[in-house]
């Protein structure tokens, strides 16, 4: 990854991360929000495969767990993000990925993403919570990012292939 | 390439001759280009076990470290650039946020309903915590009211970010930040009841672990019969956002609709005395646990949270108007 590709994939996570904390608590559902940093990983994977991908996911879920107003156990969401650009970026990459292939894998790394975030803090008590509330956060965070795919995955995936077109055209 | 060894001959023996010769070169650099793209597709172990390693050793270094952990001074920094962003973003939203109020109502009677509120706030505040007052003033000490202050400042602030609810923990962060004044363990509060606690600072933003999340336990006091016990959260945002009381004597039942206020804890920090926290709405006992457990609803909406304020030390400079215990703004 060269230093503009990296630069603009970096701009792309702080502006997810802002909007994710400002402007969509405005409109969360039982206090969950669309998860915008994950769908950026989740785009990575699908444009440029799994390494770039889990870089990302690294660096976002670093930026995640230190930036305002975050007060878990630091390394928690780096390590659930890294599991989504694994996974992202397993998915086929000789066709180029349709709107179903999209939304599924959005589903499925959403579902994971949540599931090792949750994990990470059943294992450190951090803190403990009823399976049932956890299930149920996870369900509400699968479905808006679904819903938020359309307007974000189209958008970032199209950026990361105009500044990658050799291989995206491959 | 083992594909190439095998493709070609295959081709060859196929009866497929009568293409143009360049078939098999053009069939050569496809499986060419595909297997690169699986080689892409794959990350190499090494960076697969770097990253995870790098995850673990984070977890390990600020779970095991505590208050002193290194990750602070790098969260501090994460905070001090990130914050003025999110109240930037924060102030850019919130007129869009106010615009479906406009159709409902007109200027004048958009003010006259904010100060009903305000009213109605105030009120609802003196009848929660009338019983406490009642008796606080009845048990007056000489001693502890001449240590205690009781006049407290406000700094108010705005919540400009929500902690996701994917984070498993309930967390804000607010707009006012060391330069206001604020430090760790100061109180929060709105004209409802208690908030939280602030837990962390930057110069422009501080974070406040709100009193529903899991880890949040806060001294209480049952407004009625003064007895004590400890308010815990339950890492629930919302309507259905509950807390639990449990009290120290075992012996004591509170009562439905029973106000809840903070204990107080020595020099105000993190929580002063006397702020309303919530009311009783059911109470469980159990014989395996000694204490009798109470279900508090907070008095907050935690879903809709924005004007909170600070309690600080009356006197503290800050950069911002501060509202002094006599109502005055200073």
């Amino acid at each position: 990854m060269n230093p503009g590709r990296a630069a603009v994939a970096l701009a792309a996570v702080v502006t997810a991360l802002v909007l994710q904390v400002t402007v969509f608590s405005h409109a969360s559902w039982a206090g969950v929000v669309p998860n915008l940093v994950l769908l950026v990983v989740v785009a990575t994977g699908l444009v440029r495969g799994a390494q770039p991908a889990m870089v990302l996911g690294f660096v976002a879920g670093v930026l995640l767990d230190l930036a305002p107003p975050a007060d878990h156990v630091a390394g928690r969401w780096a390590l659930a993000l890294v599991v989504v650009g694994y996974v992202a970026g397993r998915v086929r990459q000789d066709v180029r990925p349709t709107a179903g292939s999209v939304v599924a894998t959005v589903a499925a790394c959403s579902f994971v993403g949540t599931s090792v975030f949750a994990l990470t803090g059943v294992l450190l008590q951090d803190p403990a919570l009823g399976i049932g509330e956890v299930l149920e956060v996870i369900a509400i965070g699968v479905f808006l990012d679904v819903l938020l795919t359309p307007f974000v995955l189209p958008v970032v995936m199209g950026t990361f292939r105009r500044l990658e077109p050799a291989r995206a055209t491959a | 390439m083992a594909v190439d060894l095998f493709e070609r001959p295959t081709r060859q023996r196929s009866g497929q001759g009568q293409q143009p010769p360049r078939g098999p070169q053009k069939r050569e650099r496809r499986w060419r280009v595909t297997e690169r793209l699986e080689e892409r597709g794959r990350p190499s172990r090494s960076l697969v076990v770097a990253l995870v390693l790098a995850c673990l050793s984070l977890i390990t270094l600020d779970s095991t470290a505590g208050d002193a952990s290194p990750v602070e001074p790098v969260r501090r920094a994460v905070g001090e650039v990130l914050g003025p962003v999110e109240v930037g973003a924060a102030a850019v939203v919130r007129p869009f946020v106010a615009v479906p109020s406009w159709f409902r109502t007109h200027a004048d009677l958009r003010g006259e309903i904010g100060d009903l509120e305000a009213e109605n706030a105030r009120l609802r505040t003196e009848v929660n915590t009338a019983d406490y007052d009642r008796n606080r003033l009845k048990e007056y000490d000489g001693l502890t009211a001449a240590a205690e202050d009781l006049g407290y400042s406000l700094v108010p602030a705005r919540v400009v970010g929500l902690g996701p609810a994917q984070s498993f923990s309930s967390t804000v962060t607010i707009d006012a930040g060391s330069q206001s004044g604020l430090r760790p363990d100061m109180t929060v509060l709105n004209n409802d009841g208690l908030v939280g606690r602030v837990v962390r600072v930057t110069r422009t933003t501080a974070t406040v672990l709100l009193i529903v999340d899991a880890d949040s336990v806060v001294g209480g006091r049952v407004g009625s019969s003064m007895e004590l016990g400890s308010v815990e959260g339950r890492g629930q945002l919302g309507s259905t956002g509950r807390l639990d009381l449990e009290l120290i004597d075992s012996s004591e039942v509170p009562k439905r609709d029973d106000a809840v206020v903070t204990w107080g804890s020595e020099g105000g920090a993190p929580y002063v005395a006397g702020v309303p926290i919530g009311r009783v709405t059911a109470v469980y006992s159990s014989l395996r646990e000694t204490a009798q457990r109470a279900v508090v609803e907070p008095y907050v909406d935690f879903a809709a949270l924005d004007l909170v304020g600070v309690v600080v030390p009356s006197g503290t400079a800050s950069d911002r108007a501060v509202i002094e215990a006599d109502g005055s703004v200073r």
